[in-house]
């Protein structure tokens, strides 16, 4: 074996240890990759009350209620949904409908107070005459937020 | 392969080469930003914000991109011990990490009106960062050595091994939930992005890339003639006496 052989050969296999070992930490640091729970996720695992962590979905439609500074909505993956409260200013793209992430704790009565909440923008890039059009003839699909 | 490696052939070729790409990249960019910013449409959601992506987009495309040409060229380095691959390297490492700044920059300016903030450590910012601080490593490491050689390998190494990290890059909006939006573009059926949208995207895609290839040309030329210059004041060094001891000093404080 020539010497550039053996170079190319210890590149390859350490890029592949290399790549091995890395796809090994991220499978099991799975769950803290995850920016968000969905409200799904919440009823499997059984998040303590208390603990803090983002809350990941589509505003339910018909949830909002405004009282004065605070917002009451639900926060729904479309298999489970999660009744979020919060006091402060909402993102410009909150509204019904939207994907949302909420960042705050559980109380014991399984109630979110978000502490902020972010608006998660899909991938549909579309002029607003095209997204009326689409409305109209009722091709609209709301933008699904669990992966 | 090996016929376009030789540097002087490389030189006549690159001269050849990089009109065109300067060229093309004027054209593009012109057409590119002309789409982008007064003919085409506001988005129904993001409103005028939307104009952000057409630099956001290509500039995180290339920051990948420039980083695959960087780890390939130090691979063809570091395993056959090419001179040309080094320089190679070395000149895409800064274009690379201006790049990834442009986008980290243009994202953080789009998420604070639509996300409603600056910054979320989520996969795909995060990723983006670390790809940002791999440039970084890369650049303070190839001048970290007195021996360029050994700079080059030590960078060579780091190129390589962060690597892994473009993948994850790409996929890190399939494999974990995040706040970045998955991809648009490169996505199992149509693009989800109207094609009044995608063509400035893509004019800006090409004008980003012929950007780089000119540029990338441009900094292997003047490497290419950096080293030269290197060799030529080391033979002057040994050859004349009387001037040695002045040039080892200037050549010894810088």
């Amino acid at each position: 074996m020539t010497r550039k052989q053996r170079r190319l050969y210890f590149v390859l296999l350490g890029m592949l240890a290399l790549g091995a070992a890395t796809a090994l930490v991220l499978t099991a640091i799975n769950d803290t990759l995850v920016y968000f729970y969905t409200p799904a996720d919440i009823q499997t695992k059984h998040v303590a009350p208390g603990r803090r962590f983002r809350l990941g979905g589509l505003v339910e439609k018909g949830s909002v209620i405004k009282k004065g500074e605070t917002v009451e909505f639900k926060v729904t993956d479309l298999t489970a949904s999660l009744p979020v409260t919060y006091t402060g200013v909402l993102p410009d793209l909150f509204r019904e409908g939207q994907g949302v992430v909420a960042e705050g704790r559980l109380d014991p009565q399984g109630l979110f107070h978000a502490s902020e909440v972010l608006a998660k923008h899909d991938e549909k890039y579309m002029p607003k005459e095209v997204a009326d059009a689409l409305k109209k003839s009722g091709h609209w699909q709301e933008g699904q937020v669990t992966k | 392969m090996h016929r376009f490696a030789n540097p002087a052939r490389f030189l006549r070729l690159a001269a050849a080469i990089q009109p065109w790409t300067a060229g093309a990249t004027l054209i593009l960019l012109g057409l590119g930003l002309y789409f982008g910013l007064v003919d085409s449409p506001a988005d129904y959601q993001q409103g005028e914000s939307v104009r952000i992506m057409y630099v956001h987009v290509p500039s995180a495309w290339l920051a990948m991109a420039a980083y695959s040409t960087m780890a390939a060229a130090s691979g063809v380095g570091i395993i056959w011990k090419h001179p040309l691959a080094d320089l190679v390297a070395k000149a895409a490492s800064p274009v690379g990490a201006a790049f990834t700044f442009v986008c980290l920059v243009t994202g953080s300016l789009w998420g604070k009106p639509m996300w409603g903030t600056w910054w979320a450590w989520d996969a795909r910012l995060t990723s983006m960062l670390i790809l940002f601080f791999l440039y970084l490593g890369h650049m303070a490491l190839l001048n970290a050595f007195d021996d360029p050689t050994r700079g080059a390998k030590a960078a060579g190494i780091l190129a390589l091994a962060g690597f892994v990290n473009i993948p994850i890059i790409k996929f890190s909006v399939d494999w974990w939930n995040t706040l970045h939006q998955p991809a648009s573009v490169s996505r199992v059926g149509m693009p989800a992005i109207d094609p009044a949208m995608l063509l400035p995207l893509m004019l800006m895609g090409l004008a980003f890339t012929t950007f780089f290839v000119t540029i990338l040309l441009m900094r292997v030329r003047s490497e290419i003639l950096a080293v030269k210059v290197r060799a030529i004041r080391l033979t002057q060094i040994h050859s004349v006496p009387g001037s040695a001891t002045g040039e080892l000093v200037g050549e010894s404080l810088r």
